[in-house]
């Protein structure tokens, strides 16, 4: 119990010291998004920041980082397995009433997306290519 | 795991879930609630130690990262290039002095353990190129999405590993007649802190376990096996998903079953045994385990995004590979497919390495093109097009890879 009481404190100490060289602010977004509402992230975790964020960034990120969490996208059936997948085999425990919020900020932010058979090639930088033949 | 370590251990667990469930863990940086160190501790600007700074990060906790295709141009990929698929933390410690490597299971005649200076000078020392690839290597194509890191193109790489052969150390212990497979442990831990859970457990039949390029690595590229790659000792099988390479080994059982640990069972690593519609739900029952990888092939010069003149020879070069296999041929096209031309192909430096094709193109008129590459197996099967079949967990992408060329004066 004493060693735990030191984590705690050193915890709260190192918390301090990353508030003094990384507030924990919002980041804008460039993307807009389909409504044309401008998406703020949280600038330590990545999340979107909406109603429950906290308690995505509280529940989510205690055994990995939330960027397993922002790379996926997933119906809410689709992530409520990913929960029960964690439950059965890698020590998530009970969510409680939190489950239900918890799923509709992953389905709203995290929901299927659409990409068809093969997707054109996006994002590409172009350059000169100095080719020595 | 010592007493102590094990009371450490779970104060933490029992702290970080009082935490998450107060909310108090919002407020804690992440890094002290994993109880992670320094193999685990991410850079400032988001670099993973000792690895290249151009690796695209999927996570940083567990470690994941991949290989941008124009940086696997290496015939040998070096080890800071090579991808890095954790699933659990890095071992804390990782003495080569103390490291044993224990040898049993329901199918061992005499378990045994070995220490590492054992294995080093008891057993006859071989060095093979062999190919690794994540069997998750092009998830992030798969529609409906598939759960999981989304890997690009970038799983993949083959550096050249020196150690020794996993059939020499199993027939020294002796093998039972009912061995049917065998399964792996490393001392990597679970995300949790549950010192009782394993972050994965996978192996592979006795038939691949046999095979002369199996092998139990302490080195690559002439070199200790970095950290993030399993120092001291790893498993390298080559030619199937790189989960069955396990790192940081510290146990191999001999079983007389199908290995049941960590990410064997239910639907990882697995793709159902009949197709199923993009989207379907699969019975656990209904999945097989991924034994070998299927033929692929990747473009690595020139890098997408390449703008040339009309009328200029410019060169393509990359490599091929197909599991267990060998590759036939490799051929491109340049109009999405409606024509193939051949490229030249190199034989393979070892059985399970993968081969380096080239070849000059030149782009006659003008306009957005695309290059495409297209490998062949020894049995004939070639790379699709467009996506292969959808599973749960999105495995086993072998689409051609493409790049993107403009031509303009
Ligand atoms: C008790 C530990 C723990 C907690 C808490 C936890 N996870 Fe996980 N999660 C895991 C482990 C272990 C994996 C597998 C990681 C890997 O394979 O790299 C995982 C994987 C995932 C994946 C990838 C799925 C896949 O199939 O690989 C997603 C997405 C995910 N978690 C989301 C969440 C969300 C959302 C929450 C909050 C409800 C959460 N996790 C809380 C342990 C946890």
């Amino acid at each position: 119990m004493k060693r735990l009481m030191v984590l705690i404190g050193s915890i709260v100490i190192m918390f301090s010291c990353q508030q003094a060289d990384k507030p924990a602010q919002a980041v804008e977004d460039m993307e807009p998004d389909e409504n044309a509402e401008r998406i703020q992230t949280d600038s330590i975790s990545g999340l979107v920041i909406d109603e429950n964020f906290e308690l995505i960034r509280g529940q989510c990120t205690a055994c990995h980082s939330a960027m397993l969490i922002t790379q996926n996208n997933a119906s809410r059936d689709g992530w409520e397995q990913m929960i029960r997948w964690m439950q059965k085999d890698q020590g998530l425990w009970d969510l409680g009433e939190n489950e239900p919020k918890i799923l509709d900020y992953l389905s709203k932010h995290y929901g299927l997306k659409k990409k068809g058979r093969r997707a054109p090639l996006t994002d590409v930088e172009w350059y000169e290519l100095k080719d020595e033949l | 795991m010592n007493v102590s370590e094990n009371i450490k251990t779970w104060n933490r667990r029992r702290f970080v879930q009082a935490a998450a469930l107060t909310g108090l863990s919002s407020l804690v940086p992440s890094a002290v609630l994993s109880g992670k160190h320094l193999g685990d501790l991410m850079t400032a600007n988001q670099q993973i130690p000792g690895k290249h700074p151009d690796l695209i990060i999927l996570n940083d906790r567990p470690w994941n990262a991949e290989t941008p295709a124009h940086l696997l141009d290496q015939e040998v990929t070096s080890m800071d290039r090579l991808f890095v698929r954790n699933n659990g933390l890095v071992p804390e410690k990782t003495d080569p002095e103390l490291w044993t490597l224990e040898i049993d299971g329901e199918s061992a005649i005499k378990p045994q353990t070995f220490t590492l200076n054992q294995l080093k000078s008891e057993f006859q020392h071989h060095s093979l190129q062999l190919v690794l690839e994540c069997g998750g290597n092009g998830r992030s194509e798969f529609d409906p999405p598939a759960k999981g890191n989304q890997w690009t193109t970038g799983a993949v790489g083959a550096p050249k590993w020196t150690g020794i052969r996993l059939k020499d150390v199993l027939e020294r212990v002796g093998i039972k007649d009912d061995a049917v497979y065998i399964g792996y442990y490393g001392k990597d831990r679970h995300l949790s802190g549950d010192p009782n859970k394993v972050p994965i457990s996978r192996g592979v039949p006795m038939s691949k376990a046999l095979e002369d390029e199996t092998l139990i690595a302490w080195a690559a590229n002439g070199e200790d096996l970095p950290l993030m790659h399993g120092f001291p000792l790893r498993l390298v099988i080559g030619g199937w998903p790189a989960s069955t390479s396990g790192k940081w080994l510290n146990r191999i059982t001999i079983r007389n079953q199908i290995h049941d640990g960590a990410k064997m069972t239910g639907q990882s690593y697995r793709v159902p045994c009949e197709p199923v519609a993009p989207g379907s739900t699969v019975p656990d029952e209904q999945m097989c385990i991924i034994e070998s990888m299927p033929v692929k092939s990747i473009i690595t010069y020139p890098k997408t995004g390449a703008m040339v003149k009309p009328g200029k020879s410019i060169r393509f070069s990359g490599h091929a590979w197909a599991g267990d296999h060998s590759v036939k041929s490799v051929a491109y096209s340049i109009d999405y497919g409606v024509n193939w031309s051949p490229l030249a192909v190199d034989p393979p430096v070892n059985r399970l390495s993968w081969q380096h094709w080239r070849g000059e193109v030149k782009f006659e008129k003008p306009g957005y093109y695309e290059f495409w590459v297209r490998a062949t197996d020894d049995l004939g099967s070639d790379q699709p097009m467009v996506l292969p079949g959808w599973n749960p967990r999105g495995y086993l992408n072998n689409a051609c890879h493409r790049v993107a060329i403009k031509v303009q004066s």
